[in-house]
C-alpha cells in the first residue's frame, strides 16, 4: 500500500549551508494493509523525520512516496488534503497535539469543518461516540475539558480516535507510546493491534525493541539514517545479523534469562560473523560489480544504489545491509 | 450551563489533573458548551467576570465617551477665550482656565479625542503591519522570512523621529489622522520581530503539524492555531503601541509640528510649558493631560494582564 523507495532527506548545515546532513539516506520499505511495520532506531537515527516525509510535514530530497500505486511524493495542497482523508498520524507529545487555551473538542471540529462541513450535529456526534468508543474512552468524560485536565493516555487515545474518524487506511505512529505510563501503555498498544484487525496499515516508528517486538509484523532497523537490517519480526529477532542490531538485542533485560546467558549467545554470533559482511559477500557471490547493485538489492530496477546502503536478502524476507555503522566508516570485512 | 462551565474551569485548582480527569459527574450534561461560537461567549463570559478586566475597560471606555460626547455640553470652543486668565478651577470652569482665559476643560475633552484618534490609528496600523509580516516571516520561513526580516531591519535602523520630522515639515500635512498613520508606518518592526520569533517557536508544535494533517490551509493554522495563544501578548502589544503613538504625537507637537487645526493632550502640556505654567503654578492646566494620558495607557495596562488570565484557561483564578 505505502511504498519508499531510495527516500533521501539531506539538511544543509553550516554557514551558508555548505555542508550536508544526510538525516535519512536510500530508505526502501513498504507497509501494506493489516500490518504493522516498526521502525526502530535510535535518537537522530532518522525514524521521526521518516514519519514526517509519509506524512508530508516535510518535503523530501530525493526518491519517491507512494501510496496505492499514486507517486504521493509532490503534492500541492488539494491532493494533499485528499491523502490525509487516507493517511493519519499520531505524534509522540500528547500534550503538545492540543491547543492548550482550547477545549479537546476543538480538534475534532477543525476535522469536521475541513472534512465533513455537510454532516449535521447530532450525525457527527454519533460518529464521534463511536469513535471514542473504539478506543475505549467515555465522551462524557472527556468532551468539554481543556488538555490540561486529561491525562496522557486519554489524550492519545483522543488522538487515535480523530484519526478514526477520517476512516484511514494508513496510520504513523511517532513514538506515541513513549510518554505514557506504563499502566496505560498496554491499551494503546493493544488498541494498534486492533486497528490492525480491521485492515489499517500501521507504521509505528519507536526507540523501544520490546514494544517493536510485541505490536509489530515486520521490522526495520535504522542506523544514522540508513537501514542496517529489515525484515519478519521473528526473523529479525531470533537471528539478528548486523553489528548494530545485535548490540541492540544484547542491551535489552530479559525477563527469563540472565546478562551471562545473553552475552554467551551475543558472543558465539560474534565470533560467527567476526570481519565478515553478509552484504558484501553476497553481492560478491552473485558476480556483480558494485555499480550493479542497485538490481540486486530488493529488484527496485532503475536508480544508482551508492555503496553500501543497498540491502541482501539474506534468509527469505530477512534483509540485510553492509556491516559497517556509520556510513563512513570501512566496511569490516575491507571491501 | 454557565454554572458547569466555571465548574469545570475550577477543576485544576481544586485537585490534581489526573484526578480532575476522574470526576465524571463534572462535565454535566453532554451538549453543554460544545456548539461552535461557545469559546468566543465562555471567554466573554470570563472576560466579564475578572476585576482587572472591568476596571481597566470602565477607565479607558469613560475618558472615550467623555472625548466622544464631551463637545456636545460645552459652552465654549477649545480655544475660545471664554473667562478670566488664569483662574483656579471654579463651577463655571472645572479644570480652571489658561493664561489667556481658555476653558482648560474644553481643551482637554478635545484633546481626548485626537489622543485616542491618534492611538487608535497609529498603534492600529502599525499592529496590522507588524502583525502580519512578523506571522507570516515566523510561519513561512526560508527566503520570505529572510526577505521580510531585511525589510524589519531596515526600517528598525531609520531613526523613525527623525524621518517624522522631515515628512512633517515637508509635506506639511498636519491633521491628526495624517500624523497617526505617519507615526503607525514607522513604528512597527519590533511588533514583527516579537511576533515571528513566538510564531517560529509556535510552529515547531504538535498541535500546529496535527493542524496541517487536518487540511487546513496557512491563514487558517495563522488564525485559528498560533494567534489564539498569542492573543494577550498582541494584546499588550497593541497597548504599548496605542501609549507609543500617543507619546510621539506629543513629541511632536511640543516641538511644534503638531496638529495646526485641533488640540491634543500632547499640545496642551506644550502650551503649559512655554506659558510657564509650571513657575505660575497654573497646576490645573498640565495636570489633566499628563493624568489623563497616564490613566488611559495604565488602565490599558491592568486590562491586559486581567485579558492574559482570560485567554490562558490555566491562569484562571477563580
Amino acid at each position: 500500500m505505502l511504498t519508499l523507495t531510495q527516500l533521501d532527506k539531506v539538511y544543509k548545515t553550516g554557514t551558508f549551508g555548505t555542508s550536508d546532513l544526510h538525516a535519512v539516506r536510500q530508505v526502501s520499505l513498504d507497509v501494506q494493509r493489516g500490518e504493522v511495520v516498526s521502525l526502530i532506531g535510535e535518537s537522530g537515527s532518522g525514524k521521526s523525520t521518516i514519519g514526517k516525509m509519509v506524512l508530508h510535514l516535510l518535503d523530501s530530497t530525493g526518491g519517491t512516496i507512494t501510496f496505492d500505486g499514486r507517486d504521493v511524493t509532490k503534492l500541492g495542497f488539494r491532493a494533499r488534503r485528499d491523502y490525509y482523508r487516507k493517511v493519519q498520524g499520531v505524534f509522540q507529545d500528547p500534550f503538545s497535539s492540543f491547543n492548550p487555551i482550547f477545549k479537546v473538542d476543538r480538534t475534532f471540529e477543525t476535522l469536521r469543518q475541513s472534512y465533513f462541513p455537510k454532516v449535521s450535529g447530532s450525525e457527527w456526534r454519533s460518529r464521534l461516540d463511536d469513535a471514542l468508543a473504539a478506543v475505549t474512552l467515555e465522551p462524557d468524560d472527556i468532551l468539554g475539558k481543556f488538555p490540561h485536565q486529561l491525562s496522557g493516555g486519554q489524550l492519545q487515545r483522543l488522538l487515535i480516535a480523530r484519526a478514526l474518524l477520517l476512516d484511514i487506511e494508513l496510520l504513523v505512529a511517532d513514538e506515541i507510546i513513549s510518554m505514557l505510563d506504563a499502566s496505560t501503555r498496554i491499551d494503546v498498544l493493544n488498541l494498534l493491534g486492533e486497528l490492525k484487525a480491521r485492515g489499517l496499515g500501521i507504521l509505528f516508528v519507536t526507540h523501544d525493541l520490546s514494544l517493536g517486538n510485541y505490536v509489530s509484523d515486520r521490522v526495520v532497523i535504522l542506523y544514522k539514517g540508513r537501514i542496517v537490517e529489515r525484515g519478519d519480526t521473528t526473523a529479525v529477532f531470533d537471528d539478528p545479523l548486523h553489528p548494530y542490531t545485535r548490540d541492540l538485542l544484547a542491551s535489552v533485560p530479559h525477563l527469563d534469562r540472565t546478562w551471562e546467558e545473553v552475552e554467551a549467545e551475543e558472543a558465539g554470533r560474534a565470533a560467527r560473523l567476526a570481519g565478515r559482511c553478509l552484504y558484501h559477500e553476497a553481492v560478491a557471490a552473485q558476480g556483480r560489480s558494485l555499480g550493479e547493485e542497485a538490481a540486486s538489492a530488493e529488484g527496485s530496477g532503475s536508480g544508482e544504489v551508492p555503496d553500501g546502503v543497498g540491502l541482501v536478502e539474506y534468509a527469505p524476507g530477512h534483509f540485510v545491509g553492509c556491516f559497517r555503522k556509520a556510513a563512513e566508516e570501512p566496511c569490516p570485512a575491507g571491501s | 450551563m454557565r454554572k458547569e462551565n466555571g465548574m469545570t474551569a475550577t477543576q485544576p485548582i481544586t485537585g490534581p489533573v489526573t484526578e480532575a480527569s476522574e470526576q465524571p459527574g463534572a462535565t454535566g450534561s453532554p451538549s453543554g458548551g460544545r456548539k461552535p461560537g461557545g469559546d468566543a461567549r465562555e471567554t466573554l463570559y470570563f472576560a466579564l467576570r475578572n476585576p482587572k478586566v472591568i476596571i481597566g475597560m470602565v477607565v479607558v471606555l469613560g475618558f472615550l465617551l467623555l472625548g466622544l460626547l464631551g463637545p456636545a455640553f460645552l459652552r465654549y470652543a477649545p480655544m475660545d477665550y471664554a473667562g478670566p486668565p488664569m483662574a483656579p478651577p471654579s463651577a463655571d470652569f472645572p479644570f480652571g482656565t489658561t493664561t489667556f482665559g481658555q476653558d482648560v476643560f474644553a481643551q482637554f475633552v478635545a484633546g481626548l479625542r485626537s489622543t485616542f484618534l491618534v492611538g487608535l490609528l497609529g498603534g492600529g496600523v502599525s499592529a496590522v503591519i507588524g502583525m502580519t509580516i512578523g506571522f507570516v516571516a515566523g510561519y513561512r520561513g526560508g527566503l520570505i522570512d529572510e526577505l521580510l526580516n531585511m525589510l524589519t531591519n531596515v526600517v528598525l535602523v531609520i531613526p523613525g523621529f527623525v524621518v517624522l520630522i522631515i515628512i512633517n515639515a515637508y509635506l506639511g500635512v498636519r491633521s491628526v489622522p495624517m500624523q497617526a498613520l505617519y507615526i503607525g508606518v514607522f513604528s512597527w518592526p519590533w511588533v514583527a520581530r516579537a511576533v515571528r520569533a513566538q510564531t517560529l517557536s509556535l510552529r515547531s508544535r504538535d498541535f500546529i503539524d496535527l493542524a496541517r494533517l487536518s487540511g487546513v490551509g496557512v491563514g487558517t493554522i495563522l488564525r485559528r492555531e498560533v494567534a489564539p495563544n498569542m492573543y494577550s501578548y498582541l494584546f499588550m502589544t497593541f497597548v504599548l503601541l496605542f501609549g507609543g503613538s500617543i507619546l510621539t504625537a506629543a513629541s511632536l507637537d511640543f516641538i511644534g509640528l503638531g496638529p495646526t487645526n485641533a488640540m491634543s493632550l500632547g499640545l496642551m502640556m506644550n502650551q503649559a510649558v512655554q506659558w510657564s505654567a509650571l513657575h505660575l503654578g497654573l497646576w490645573w492646566w498640565f495636570i489633566p493631560p499628563g493624568l489623563g494620558i497616564t490613566l488611559i495607557v495604565g488602565s490599558l495596562y491592568i486590562m491586559n494582564v486581567g485579558l492574559d488570565e482570560v485567554f490562558n484557561p490555566k491562569l484562571r483564578e477563580m
